[in-house]
């Protein structure tokens, strides 16, 4: 069971005003908020031991780099990783999507396949597109139904032995579907394929076992899940992280190096080239601690309780219809009120002090099957009340008497 | 009217809302009102793309003045265009280069005309200004 009211009290923002009311903040999809007990950590940081890592003999040096370490051990235990050597750094899921697509350049050949999914977020769908490009490999796309799910039959009918690489999300970010990804790995496998499953949007709300999924590639991000921005990770396979070279040259990602030959470092730093984010890795240790304090399961059947909450009260304004209506989803409202404009109910929105997300939510190609300019987005997460959900549904009526 | 003076009426008129539900139901009544563009110039070659709503805007020289007509897809961003077109339109292109658009802010919807917004209305008042500097360069 949840605690609202009092791990409401670990987040500072929350109790701020904006426009004079009382922030309610549904943009979780977009960024999570951070409790105090993570910026405890970044403030410890900075204040007690901030210094570079995996070089400097001294105290301050050595000290950084084991709570960095640490930090990564802890992503390894949360994901349940095999190696700690599997967990690469990165300053985020962007950084850790473009970090395959462009080592895949080595690795594919004219003619090969790269299947993506339709429920993509941009940032997943241009680095293949570039990755296309250079290789003269094939995108093939997983349609979506209404419902804003996969047609897992056509996918199975995408996969060949032509098929090298499959990407998809865990959780779309415009419409909250959980994609079937164990039936996405387990068929590429079949095929000799290698999956990337990014899960950016799934890690606030799913603690995925990434050994029991037996995925190849995987992404987060720490700002989702109550972590700083600029921080993330990549999961890779110890043998497909080995096939792969290295994303960029520089520091720590080398072995031996002269002027003809430069050996590059083991695992992780071969794909760690320069300082890192030292005290974001740190902090999304920490984050994910916290997280942990709370339990996955608690998290997973309050938003759910949330969002069923949220979803029963919207559907009684008149006119107003949810895009993503999938069985299994995230806390992630995505809609639109007969033809009102998005941007029209989110500045309507903003004035009362509710943050959402209006537009297209950088996935297009979504936007462009439903033939709508985009949507109003709720996403909620834990530290949310049905209270607040409340004063959205009265935002959303009120706006919508005003634009119409 | 000079653009000034236009500028110093429409201040006038938002001094006399209370609060910021009073100013949107007002731009709302705005951009909810005729189209302010034809059909026939609803096209691509005549949009700015914003990130969050569409906007299209032409142009037209009439004797040495300049008439803008403009639209968009967002009913809010829709009344900020009529208020930018009861400025800038029917001006001489030079006192439209000329033309700050500070007052915006002291009507108090400066939100909507930040750079970051991505509505496509800053975009619009630079495509107002690069029409009146061809035009202004076509009259010399």
């Amino acid at each position: 069971m949840i605690d609202v009211s009092k791990i409401r009290k670990d987040f500072p923002i929350l109790h701020r005003e904006v426009n004079g009311k009382p922030l309610v903040y549904f943009d979780n999809a977009a960024t999570s908020q951070t409790p105090q007990q993570v910026i405890d950590v970044i403030v410890d940081y900075y204040q007690n031991y901030n210094a570079n890592i995996h070089r400097g003999v001294h105290a301050l040096s050595q000290e950084a780099t084991d709570k960095y370490e640490q930090a990564r051990i802890t992503i390894q235990k949360h994901f349940n990783i095999a190696k700690s050597h599997e967990v690469i750094f990165t300053s985020g899921t962007t950084h850790s999507i473009n970090m395959v697509a462009n080592g895949f350049t080595a690795l594919l050949s004219a003619g090969d396949e790269i299947i993506v999914s339709a429920l993509e977020h941009h940032s997943n769908i241009v680095p293949w597109q570039m990755l296309c490009e250079r290789t003269g490999a094939i995108l093939k796309v997983i349609p979506m139904n209404q419902e804003g799910e996969l047609v897992m039959d056509v996918y199975k009918e995408l996969l060949s032995s032509k098929t090298k690489l499959v990407f998809c999300n865990h959780v779309s970010n415009a419409l909250g579907t959980v994609n079937p990804v164990e039936v996405i790995i387990q068929e590429a496998h079949k095929v000799g394929a290698a999956v990337l499953i990014d899960g950016a949007q799934a890690a606030p709300h799913i603690k995925a076992d990434l050994q029991a999924l037996d995925v190849d590639f995987y992404t987060v991000s720490a700002h989702k899940v109550c972590g700083p921005t600029g921080a993330g990770m990549l999961y890779g396979k110890e043998e497909w992280l080995n096939k792969l070279p290295p994303y960029q040259g520089g520091g720590e990602m080398i072995a031996e190096v002269t002027f003809e030959k430069t050996t590059y470092a083991d695992l992780p730093h071969k794909f760690e080239a320069g300082t890192p984010n030292i005290c974001g890795g740190i902090a999304f240790g920490a984050a994910l601690d916290y997280m942990n304090t709370i339990g996955f399961n608690a998290i997973a059947s309050y938003e759910n309780e949330l969002l069923e909450y949220a979803t029963e009260k919207l559907l009684s304004i008149d006119g107003l219809k949810i895009y993503g209506t999938s069985k299994n989803k995230t806390s992630v409202i995505s809609f639109n009120i007969d033809s009102l404009h998005p941007y029209d109910i989110g500045s309507i929105l903003d004035k009362l002090g509710i943050a959402v997300r209006t537009g297209h939510h950088c996935a297009q190609p979504i936007m462009e099957f439903y033939k709508i300019p985009g949507t109003v987005r709720a996403s909620f997460s834990f530290y949310n009340t049905k209270e607040e959900v409340d004063v959205l549904v009265a935002g959303v009526e009120r706006a919508r008497n005003m634009l119409l | 009217m000079t653009i000034e003076a236009i500028q110093e009426e429409i201040i006038d008129e938002f001094s006399m809302f209370d609060d910021w539900m009073q100013r949107y139901e007002y731009m709302i009544d705005l951009g909810k009102s005729l189209p302010l563009i034809e059909e026939e110039f609803k096209t691509e070659d005549h949009i700015i793309k914003g990130c969050q709503s569409k906007v299209w805007v032409h142009a037209k020289l009439q004797e040495d003045k300049l008439v803008f007509t403009a639209d968009s897809d967002a009913i809010i961003t829709k009344g900020i265009i009529a208020i930018l077109i009861r400025v800038f339109s029917n001006q001489k292109p030079q006192n439209i280069i000329d033309a700050n658009t500070n007052f915006i802010d002291e009507i108090g919807l400066k939100e909507h005309l930040s750079p970051t917004r991505a509505n496509g209305l800053v975009s619009m008042i630079k495509q107002l200004k690069l029409y009146a500097i061809a035009y202004q360069t076509q009259l010399n």
